[in-house]
């Protein structure tokens, strides 16, 4: 075994990329939570995403033009479970476990014609001297945008939660829908557009892995990225700086176990592989162990069916 | 004087009601113009009309003479309509600015929002911390949110819908203050109610609704209280009578009781002591979230306690859960109908299986007799007068009052020596109201200790023989009913807490 083929500087470099899917998706999710909806079919909007930014990128050679429509594929997936759910009032946790198929079965048709071609490159932003500065440029300014973007996603959430109009509304609908529509907010709508804001967030994802990740189109290649987002929120108790923790915690150690795999570990592969799941759940358990506080946090009306009575 | 508002053959049904029948009246500015009618008369559903949260099938309104006929609360409340909900429209994991923002068209910043809440709050009388959780906040407090809500948008026309129902007789008098003071400055206010007392008290006028039409309109203060009852109700009622009994032998003891909530927004019960006689009732007032579910819970065995602080015979039963409860005879009617006293979906029949297998030999090795608790559900609704085709039907289907009676039949049925009920009459017609009564009076005078959790005072008075009252989880020593004044009441249950009379000096 031989511990000192692991570069620090690399690893840590390396864990941001592995987590930004990750993180995308359960950004995505927290916002879809926080306004009353379990959308359990982040896997599926991924997936699909992530054959949609695939596909797209080779037809027209644009890795920019494939995150566009990974985004348009992820929101355009949720919306069916926005229709099902919201409209016709179908169970939140059947009709999403059902997307997480469909969106399977769905990628695997589109990318028959895909197996084995290399997409596009999509470049590291040029930082200029910043990318120069010795461990720190390594680490932080030699990324591609979208690394950045999603960093900038959470904080956006973050703050549009917790300063604006919108975001106030939002989380009074999660918490009480009656309570919102007795004050005339458009319960539904909002919650469609959440939706969709969700889907787009897990189509990118599902495009980064696809595009920049690994870079090629593998039938199932999320491997449950998306359950893992999902497990993300709740245990981060919906707060996206936490959300990003928990994220980075998750690329970190998968980027980590793979290295320990390289270096030939004396512990069984498969107890390594499960090792980034084990380690994000049961350090966010732990985070929100305090079953009240956590309780508060929770959205009242999460995975609740709202229908205007009266 | 012109009226402020005009309403004009309003009608509205829903499948199977017709929840407003061609209603019409007029509210005057500075008016206090009472809407009064029983559960399911279609109060509700009238001011809902008017707040636009429901478009009326028929006739029109008209504010300030202008067409008035709001498609949606943003427009109502442009139009300077505010409503107060019976059931609050607060959001408990939000803070009291933020609450009162999302109430409002155009809220300013959070940090002057905060200033203007302490500002109107402190002016009327109802003083609030802007930036506590309302989650945390008694239930008079979460009151005084919404009302300062609609006073920050200069409303001229107030709805109230049942306020006064979480409220101590107390915290009652400074409401009443706050809204005379508005009601001087030309406020309108349209107070929705079935207390009677209330409405003598405060209203300028009362327009009488039975059965969606209105059938009565009058000066409240020119009437007497039983008049404004039977033109409410349609008939004299009388009231329950009962048979002077001594109390026998104590039967439930609960002492220094003290459990912590499961709710994070419930109230924990503190050293709660008190005792039931055989043939005794024991009424438990105060105001709505200060312990009541948790005692109830406590009592029936949902939640466990430690030792010996609940006991029969000075048996303890602390640790014993509901069914090991009811195999001892101590029996429990939750306040929640659907959903905590009876499963919605579910028959009557399934329903009376549910709680009575262990006491009426139901269930056999496991195995289910469902033509002996079908027998038992037509027997409780024989005895009951409970109007529904039949045992088959599910027990949503039943009307409130009718579904209240079943749910309490069943228990008074199966021969409690200990009954606890919470809310027995809560949203209930007056008439099954009274029948419920006197089935709990009758139950006591068989010799069962009978212990009701209510929130309606009289009817605390009518049928308690001993009161005491919850307040933040906190029990008062019980008092005779007999002679207690509603002033000491009042106290009992906290008195005004920290509010303080309208300081109606300009």
């Amino acid at each position: 075994m031989d511990l000192s083929a692991i570069n620090p500087v690399i690893l840590i470099a390396s864990l941001m990329a592995a987590a930004t899917p990750i993180l995308l998706a359960a950004t995505g999710e927290l916002v879809v939570e926080k306004s009353g909806v379990l959308n359990l079919g982040v896997e599926g909007m991924m997936i699909t995403g992530a054959i949609c930014g695939f596909a797209a990128a080779v037809e027209t050679g644009s890795p920019a033009l494939g995150f566009v429509a990974a985004a348009l594929g992820g929101a355009a997936l949720s919306l069916i479970f926005g229709f099902l759910t919201q409209v016709l009032m179908s169970n939140q946790v059947a009709t999403g476990l059902a997307l997480t198929l469909f969106g399977l079965g769905l990628s695997a048709l589109i990318g028959q014609g895909y197996v084995g071609i290399k997409p596009p490159g999509t470049a590291a932003l040029n930082l200029g001297p910043l990318s120069d500065i010795p461990v720190i440029g390594r680490i932080l300014f030699s990324h591609d945008l979208m690394v950045y973007l999603s960093l900038a996603l959470v904080a956006g959430v973050w703050a549009g939660l917790r300063y604006t109009r919108a975001g106030l509304v939002l989380r009074a609908v999660g918490e009480n829908h009656d309570a919102a529509h007795a004050l005339g907010y458009k319960v539904v709508r909002l919650r469609l557009a959440a939706i969709a804001f969700g889907g787009a967030m897990a189509g990118l994802g599902g495009a980064y892995l696809s595009l920049v990740r690994v870079p090629q189109w593998t039938e199932g290649m999320t491997a449950g990225a998306g359950w893992i987002a999902l497990a993300i929120v709740v245990f981060a108790s919906w707060k996206a700086p936490r959300v990003l923790l928990g994220a980075y915690l998750f690329g970190g150690v998968a980027v980590l176990q793979l290295n320990l795999q390289a270096a030939g570990l004396a512990v069984p592969v498969e107890v390594l592989s499960m090792s980034p799941y084990l380690v994000t759940i049961l350090v966010l358990v732990i985070m929100s162990a305090d079953r009240s506080r956590a309780a508060i946090n929770a959205p009242a009306s999460l995975g609740r069916r709202f229908h205007a009575s009266s | 004087m012109t009226a402020l508002l005009t309403v004009e053959g309003l009608t509205k049904a829903y499948p199977g009601v017709l929840a407003n029948d061609r209603v019409s009246f007029e509210v005057a500015p500075g008016e206090v113009h009472a809407l009064l009618g029983e559960n399911g008369a279609g109060k509700s559903t009238l001011v809902k009309m008017i707040y636009g949260l429901v478009t009326p099938d028929a006739g029109k309104m008209r504010l300030n003479g202008a067409a008035f006929a709001p498609p949606e609360p943003r427009a109502a409340r442009a139009s300077g309509v505010a409503m107060v909900f019976q059931h609050f429209s607060l959001f408990a994991a939000l803070s009291v600015a933020e609450n009162v923002a999302l109430g409002m068209e155009d809220p300013p910043p959070m940090g002057k929002l905060a200033a203007r809440i302490r500002e109107v709050s402190e002016t009327y009388g109802l003083p609030l911390a802007p930036d506590r959780l309302v989650g945390d906040l008694s239930a008079g407090e979460r009151q005084r949110v919404e009302i300062v809500r609609c006073l920050l948008q200069d409303p001229k026309l107030l709805i109230m819908d049942e306020p006064t129902s979480v409220l101590t007789p107390q915290e009652v008098e400074i409401l009443f203050a706050t809204l005379r003071k508005l009601a001087a400055e030309g406020t309108a206010i349209l107070y929705i109610s079935h207390k009677l007392e209330e409405i003598r008290a405060l209203c300028d006028r009362a327009t009488i609704l039975r059965l969606g039409k209105v059938v009565a309109s009058c000066n409240p203060r020119e009437r007497s209280a039983a008049e404004l009852a039977e033109m409410m109700v349609g008939t004299k009622l009388t009231p329950p009578s009962r048979t002077e009994t001594q109390p026998g032998e104590v039967m439930l003891k609960v002492e220094g009781l003290s459990l912590p909530s499961s709710n994070p927004f419930g109230t924990s019960l503190k050293d709660v002591t008190f005792s039931v006689r055989a043939g005794e009732v024991l009424g438990i007032g105060g105001v709505a979230g200060n312990g009541q579910d948790e005692l109830l819970a406590a009592l029936s065995g949902e939640a466990p306690s430690a030792g010996g602080a609940v006991s029969l015979h000075g048996t303890p039963i602390g640790r014993l859960g509901p069914l090991e409860r009811r195999r001892i005879a101590v029996l429990a009617a939750p306040e929640e109908r659907l959903g905590h006293a009876a499963a919605p979906d579910m028959s009557l029949t399934e329903n009376a299986m549910l709680t009575a297998a262990e006491r009426e030999g139901l269930a056999v090795n496991g195995f289910l007799k469902w033509p002996a608790a079908r027998a038992f559900a037509e027997k409780v609704i024989e005895a009951f007068d409970v109007r529904t085709p039949g045992p088959g039907n599910a027990a949503r289907a039943l009307s409130g009052g009718n579904l209240q009676k079943f749910v309490i039949g069943r228990e008074v049925l199966q021969r409690p020596e200990v009954l606890v009920v919470n809310q027995p009459t809560w949203g209930v017609d007056a008439a099954a109201a009274a029948a419920i009564r006197q089935a709990l009076l009758d139950l006591a005078a068989g010799g069962t200790a009978v212990v009701v959790i209510s929130q309606d005072l009289d009817e605390l008075m009518e049928i308690a023989d001993r009161f005491a009252a919850l307040n933040e989880g906190r029990l008062s020593t019980p008092r005779p009913t007999r002679g207690l004044s509603i002033e000491e009441i009042g106290l009992m249950m906290g008195g005004a807490h920290d509010m303080e009379v309208a300081h109606v000096a300009e």
